[in-house]
Formats: C-alpha cells, sequence, structure tokens
C-alpha cells in the first residue's frame, strides 16, 4: 500500500485561529494603501540604501496615493518622480541594485510594465544566474495588477501567469492589508528580486494591522494562510480573487450549510503547495480561483502540482475558476462577469460535491 | 479590401478644401504643405484664396553641431595641439602594446571558436583603440564600466583577469564574476539594455554622494532599441555622472548602418537629450582618450556627454557569422589601411620609439602569454551538472532543492518520496 505521507505535519498558519485574522476586524483598520505606504515608509527608516521611483510618486504622492506623504519624509533623493518610461526605470533599478542599492519600484499599473519586458523579465530574473551567483538583483517592483475598474482591455493585465513562467522572481500577491504590509516588508528585505501584485480595486480596504510599535509586522514567503475553515471543498487562491472565495464561502455556509477550506497563497512564486495537499488530505476536492486567463495560468500550475503530487487524493477532478479567455472587457457588466466571483466559485464547489 | 474612412491619408487628401477663411494661428492643419515645406516646419503655405499671407514672426529656438575630432590620422600623424595633455610616449608604447596584447587574445579566442574549444566568440578586432583609448580614460577602481562584448580592450585595462571573457565564451557563467574592487558590470548580452544599468549605477552613485562616473559602452545598432533612448533621457533629466560610448562599427551584424537610421551622425541622437554629442575617429587612441577625458570632467558636473566612436569591425559579428557573405572585400580593405593598431607603429616608429625588433620581441612574449591565459581558462574545473540550480536565487528554494536532489528524475512538484507511489 503506497503511503501518504508526503507532507511534514506543520501547525496551521495562526490566522486560522489567531487575532490577526487579516480583514477580520480589530483596534487599527487601516487601508491597503496605508498598509503599503506603512512597510515602505519603516524599511526606508530602517535602510538608508532603499529608495522609490516611479510615475508620480513624488509630488503628486502616487497615482494612488500609496506613497502619500513620502517626499516630505524622505526627500526627493529617496523619493524620484521619473519620466513616462518603465523601461527606463525598471533598467535604472537594475543597475542601481547591482551597485548595492535597493530599489523600489512602483509601476502605476503591471500592465505598464510590458514595455519593460526585457528589463524585467531578461535582466532582473538572470544577472545572479549569469554571473555565476556575484551579482544578485534585490529590486521590488510593485504596483497594480488586475482589472482596476473600467480600464479597458490594455490597462487591465493580470500579469501573474505570464510572470510566473519565469525563474529567478519572487511573486507575492497580498489580499488584505496584513498581509500588503507583512509581505512587501519581506519584500523589501528580500535578496532576489521580487514582483509585487496589488490591486487598486483592493487600495481602499481595511483591515486590523498591528500598531509598529508592536514589532516588525513580516509575513514569510512561501506560507499560505488557511483563511476559512471546512471540510467539503479547498478553495485556493491568491490576490483579489481571495476575497471573492470568502465570500463565496460564507454564502454556502449559509445557504448550504457548505464548509470549506479557504487558502490565501500570498505568494505564486515560492508556491506553498504543500499547504494544498494538506488541506485536500481533509476535503479531497480541489477549486483554484485566479484572475489571469486560464490557458497556461497559475492555477493550471496548482492542478498540475497536486494532480503529479497527490492525484490518490482527489474524489473529483480540480476545476478552475479563471477570467474568461478574452480580454479584459471595458464595460462595467461585462467586466464583473469576466472575472471570477462569487457566483461562479459557488457553482465551481458545488460541481466538485456533485450537486447539480 | 476596402480602404477604412478616415484612416486612409489618400481618402483624406483628395477631399476638396472648404473654402474658408485661414485661421490666424501660424501652424497650418488642414492642409499639408507641398513636398519643399517638409524639412521646414515654421514654413507657411500659401493660403488658399491667394491672399496675401500673414507674415509670423518666426525664430529659432533650437541649433544642432556635431564636431568629429581626430588626433591622429592613419598615416600615423599626430595634431600636435590638439594633443596637448593626452597621452605621454610612454603611455602610447603601453597602449600599443596593450592593443596589440588584445589583438593576440582575439585571434586565439577565434581559433578556439573555430576547434570547438569555445561556444561562440565575437572578436573585437579593429576597435581595440576606441575601447583602449576611452578606457584608458577611466579611473581604475573608481569609475565603472558597463560594456557589451566589444570592449575587451578596456576591460583589461581595468583589472578584468582575461581569463574571464574566455572562460564566459566557453559557456561558464563563472566568467562573469568580476573581482572585487574591478568596478565593471558583466558583459551585456541583450543589444542596449545595459546602458540603463550605467544610468542605475550613476544614480546609485550620486544618492551616495561618491565621486564616480559609469561609462556605457554600445554598438550603433543599440542606439535604434528605445532602452538606449531611455537611458539618455534618465541621465540628462536627473543629471547623472553617465558617459555613453557608442562604437559606430558600421554594421549590426548583417545590417549596415545605412538601413540602421538616416541620420548623418549617431552622435546627433544625443541632442535630442540635451547630452554633449561628439564624433570621433574611432581608431584613433588619441581622440578616443581625449573624448572620454573631456567627457569625465563634464559628467562630474551632470553633463552627459554621447561619443561616437567611428571604427569598424573588421571581423565577423560573432563566430555564428560570416560577414564576406554579405559584405564588400575593398570596404575591408579601405578599414585595414585605417587600422587602429598600424598608426600607432607608424606614429611610434616615426618618433623612435618603435623598431621591428621590438615588434618581434613583443609579438613572442604576447603569444607565449596568450597562451598561458589559454591554459589557465581551460584548466578552470568545469561546472558541475548539479550547479544548474544553484544561482537562481540567493538561496536555494525548497523546490529547486528537489530537483536538484532528484537530478530532475522528478517533476517541479515531485518530491524524493514520491516514487514509492508509482512502484
Amino acid at each position: 500500500m503506497p503511503t501518504l505521507d508526503l507532507i511534514t505535519e506543520t501547525p496551521l498558519h495562526p490566522y486560522a485561529s489567531g487575532a490577526d485574522f487579516p480583514g477580520g476586524a480589530g483596534p487599527r483598520p487601516i487601508q491597503f494603501r496605508e498598509a503599503l505606504r506603512e512597510a515602505m515608509a519603516e524599511e526606508m527608516r530602517r535602510d538608508p540604501r532603499i529608495f522609490l521611483m516611479g510615475e508620480e510618486v513624488a509630488e503628486y504622492n502616487g497615482a494612488y496615493k500609496v506613497s502619500q506623504g513620502m517626499l516630505d519624509e524622505f526627500g526627493p533623493k529617496r523619493i524620484i518622480d521619473s519620466p513616462i518610461s518603465e523601461n527606463g526605470f525598471a533598467g535604472l533599478a537594475v543597475g542601481a541594485a547591482m551597485y548595492g542599492l535597493r530599489p523600489i519600484i512602483e509601476f502605476m499599473s503591471w500592465s505598464f510594465s510590458l514595455v519593460a519586458a526585457d528589463q524585467i523579465l531578461n535582466n532582473v530574473p538572470k544577472m545572479l544566474y549569469m554571473s555565476g551567483g556575484q551579482w544578485g538583483c534585490p529590486v521590488v517592483f510593485r504596483g497594480n495588477d488586475g482589472a482596476g475598474g473600467q480600464l479597458g482591455s490594455t490597462h487591465s493585465w493580470a500579469v501573474e501567469g505570464l510572470f510566473s513562467n519565469v525563474p529567478g522572481v519572487k511573486i507575492a500577491i497580498p489580499s488584505n492589508p496584513y498581509d500588503a504590509k507583512g509581505l512587501l516588508k519581506t519584500a523589501i528585505r528580500d535578496d532576489d528580486p521580487v514582483f509585487f501584485l496589488e490591486s487598486e480595486r483592493m487600495l481602499g480596504d481595511k483591515a486590523h494591522v498591528p500598531a509598529p510599535e508592536d514589532g516588525d509586522l513580516l509575513v514569510p514567503f512561501g506560507e499560505a494562510a488557511l483563511r476559512s475553515v471546512g471540510d467539503a471543498c479547498t478553495l485556493v487562491s491568491f490576490g483579489r480573487p481571495v476575497n471573492f472565495c470568502l465570500e463565496a464561502a460564507a454564502d454556502l455556509r449559509e445557504k448550504e450549510g457548505i464548509e470549506v477550506d479557504v487558502l490565501d497563497m500570498r505568494t505564486i512564486r515560492p508556491l506553498d503547495i504543500d499547504a494544498i495537499i494538506r488541506s485536500l488530505r481533509t476535503t479531497s476536492r480541489l477549486v483554484v480561483v485566479d484572475q489571469c486567463w486560464p490557458f497556461a495560468s497559475v492555477a493550471s500550475e496548482v492542478v498540475a502540482q497536486v494532480c503529479e503530487r497527490a492525484f490518490d487524493l482527489l474524489d473529483h477532478q480540480p476545476l478552475r475558476v479563471n477570467s474568461d479567455d478574452v480580454p479584459t472587457p471595458y464595460s462595467k457588466a461585462l467586466e464583473a462577469e469576466f472575472l471570477p466571483h462569487k457566483g461562479k466559485i459557488v457553482a465551481a464547489v458545488r460541481k466538485t460535491l456533485g450537486y447539480t | 479590401m476596402p480602404s477604412r474612412p478616415g484612416r486612409d491619408s489618400r481618402s483624406r487628401r483628395d477631399k476638396p478644401e472648404p473654402k474658408k477663411p485661414r485661421p490666424k494661428a501660424a501652424a497650418p492643419r488642414g492642409k499639408r504643405p507641398r513636398r519643399a515645406a517638409a524639412h521646414s516646419p515654421t514654413a507657411t503655405p500659401r493660403a488658399a484664396s491667394g491672399a496675401p499671407e500673414r507674415s509670423m514672426p518666426t525664430k529659432t529656438v533650437y541649433e544642432g553641431r556635431i564636431e568629429h575630432l581626430q588626433i591622429l590620422d592613419e598615416n600615423g600623424r599626430l595634431d600636435e595641439r590638439l594633443a596637448k595633455g593626452t597621452l605621454s610616449d610612454e603611455d602610447v608604447v603601453f597602449l600599443y602594446e596593450h592593443m596589440s596584447l588584445c589583438r593576440a587574445y582575439d585571434e586565439i579566442a577565434f581559433k578556439l571558436q573555430r576547434s570547438g574549444r569555445m561556444g561562440t566568440y565575437p572578436q573585437n578586432i579593429g576597435q581595440e583603440a576606441a575601447a583602449a583609448g576611452a578606457g584608458f580614460a577611466l579611473r581604475k577602481g573608481i569609475d565603472w564600466l558597463v560594456p557589451c562584448y566589444r570592449e575587451n580592450a578596456a576591460l583589461f585595462l581595468h583589472g578584468l583577469p582575461m581569463e574571464k571573457i574566455l572562460l564566459h565564451w566557453m559557456g561558464d557563467e563563472r566568467g562573469n564574476q568580476i573581482p572585487e574592487g574591478v568596478n565593471i558590470l558583466p558583459i551585456s548580452i541583450p543589444i542596449g539594455t545595459h546602458p540603463l544599468h550605467a544610468v542605475g549605477i550613476a544614480w546609485a552613485a550620486k544618492l551616495r554622494g561618491e565621486d564616480r562616473v559609469a561609462v556605457a559602452f554600445f554598438g550603433d545598432g543599440a542606439t535604434s532599441e528605445g532602452d538606449v533612448h531611455e537611458a539618455l533621457n534618465f541621465a540628462t533629466v536627473l543629471r547623472l555622472p553617465v558617459v555613453f560610448f557608442c562604437q559606430n562599427n558600421s554594421w549590426a551584424i548583417s545590417v549596415p548602418s545605412s538601413k540602421q537610421f538616416l541620420n548623418k551622425t549617431v552622435a546627433q541622437r544625443a541632442l535630442a537629450y540635451d547630452a554633449i554629442g561628439i564624433q570621433i575617429d574611432g581608431n584613433d587612441i588619441f581622440a578616443s582618450y581625449k573624448a572620454m577625458k573631456d567627457a569625465m570632467a563634464r559628467a562630474k558636473e551632470g553633463v552627459v556627454t554621447f561619443i561616437e566612436a567611428v571604427t569598424y569591425r573588421m571581423g565577423d559579428h560573432t563566430t555564428a557569422d560570416d560577414a564576406r557573405r554579405y559584405r564588400d572585400a575593398a570596404e575591408l580593405e579601405t578599414w585595414r589601411q585605417r587600422d587602429p593598431l598600424l598608426r600607432v607603429r607608424r606614429y611610434l616608429t616615426a618618433k623612435n620609439k618603435w623598431d621591428d625588433a621590438k615588434q618581434e620581441a613583443m609579438e613572442a612574449r604576447h603569444k607565449a602569454r596568450v597562451g598561458e591565459i589559454v591554459k589557465n581558462a581551460e584548466g578552470i574545473e568545469k561546472p558541475s551538472t548539479a550547479d544548474i540550480f544553484d544561482y537562481t536565487f540567493a538561496s536555494l528554494p525548497p523546490e529547486l532543492e528537489r530537483q536538484k536532489d532528484t537530478m530532475r528524475t522528478a517533476g517541479l512538484a515531485q518530491h524524493p518520496e514520491q516514487e514509492r507511489l508509482t512502484r
């Protein structure tokens, strides 16, 4: 009889039961954008090598007010307005990082990072490898990812599927203010390049985040958080759609008494596949919810890894809920339907349970 | 297929102009001036009505000029006035020997490739003076060189061990490990992406208040890439201590400059960014040195210089290329007469600083030295297959550790233990 004891038993992340449950209530609710700002400001106070560069980050306080007040505190040498030249400042960051600085590069949108593709995909992740381990490139690239709300096809890129195919970068994608702060601080301290995917649609979301005086909030990479507990099915997601999964979980619980695990991956690279398999040992059913397009998506990768690793655990074929395989629509109604949403997720979960 | 209305310029032009009085603004919008006016954006075409033209005051708001600098001509004659304060006789002898060594190195590297001992190699032959002169003007251990692959002569001057370049082209990434204190970035293989890295280094140096200049070395082909233009824009707008050193060797692989750009000089591209643009004879070691020296002084003031060194790629693009298939033999012959080494030898010989005996002794010395370098490079232990995984991240993540453990017998997610499942 083959053994399935492949996963080291480690305790679930304290989120599952602890007081700091992100998205939960607490004495110090702050916005997602404030959490990002706190992370950058705290790290910049700690480490003089860090600077922030991007379009409108200084005088205008950021196109989305993430960097509000940072110019006043850190001055124009560390908070720098750049020309509209993503490839330019991405490349500048490479040089500065190789020289020993720790650049944070803000893309107003990850959609605009495509013009910097050679720098961020062909230079950043390969420098260390191509120099036999000598020239690391510790840059944090951050900005809005995914459909921003009627921004049209060209400005609504979800880059996680595209970029996670590239070895040599880490990809963090928080779903809530707590993780936004904790993951960004970890990203800034990381010796490798990190792509940090935020969402314009979440910047105003509020949740309790511990006060800075209570210690450094560092969320480790490669550790998923269990955000809802159940035994019927495992919902795996990352970034903004985690919130849709939580809505779906609440709906399923209230209307049908179905309890599901919701796993927030928090980083795509590294991917905490162990946590998924741990959950599947209870649920035996998997739905992966991913805002990028279905073909060769992160969801596809999760499904493939689960099948390679723990096929025997499954009682139903794994399902994916992605955005539809078309460019992001401009119409408000079409965009909402195009994205993964509660209705699609509920339907997928019910399908794995054999409900019609 | 029917033409789409509004997209086809012809359909718009064929439309009769509405007879209405010309608006008083100077810029004509509705009707395009005829050919003759195409190069003069301020010229006002006659109004359609035939009424007397309103004369608007125009003024020149920008004028550009590119100077060409040559100090040592191809016959070895030196312009003493321009050469003043540049290279001493000792410097020239030193550089001549250095360039000759680089040429010997280049020849042996070519042979190594041809005999299957090296993957690919881009020859530097013919471009030694541009790189050596510029490199000689930079401060060793202070300024930064951000090279592509035709600046060996500059890199070796700045302390890059000569084995490193061979190692790199033999396919060992450790060839790009740069010794501590040597201010050189690994050679950039993508075309034109690295001038931005030089800009980043200059930015970092400025942020730290250090007196350093970063120099980006690239070719004429790279100036057709957006990155170079973005680098120029950043360098000037942030007033960074950067020098752009473009070796215009006439060929971007098989594409001649004439098919790369219409501008008469590459240097004039810099003017658009308010950088100083200068063209030099790139086969003239004096001009290369002086242009870089002057550029360095400006760089410290935050003024960016773009140097176009006109030279010639006497070899193929790389060993994967055969220039004889697209290049006129006569053209190559013309440039052989302008060989950067030849003219220095003539110059030194005329000054009684060089003779055939010295030449012969030097060649023997270099032959031995290059042999030694090849031996050293080939003597370095080959990378182990397990090294495949080691340098992707600063520390090995668990999934790569798994792959390394199993040496890819398992997929990305698989665990060595899982083999038990398949038995």
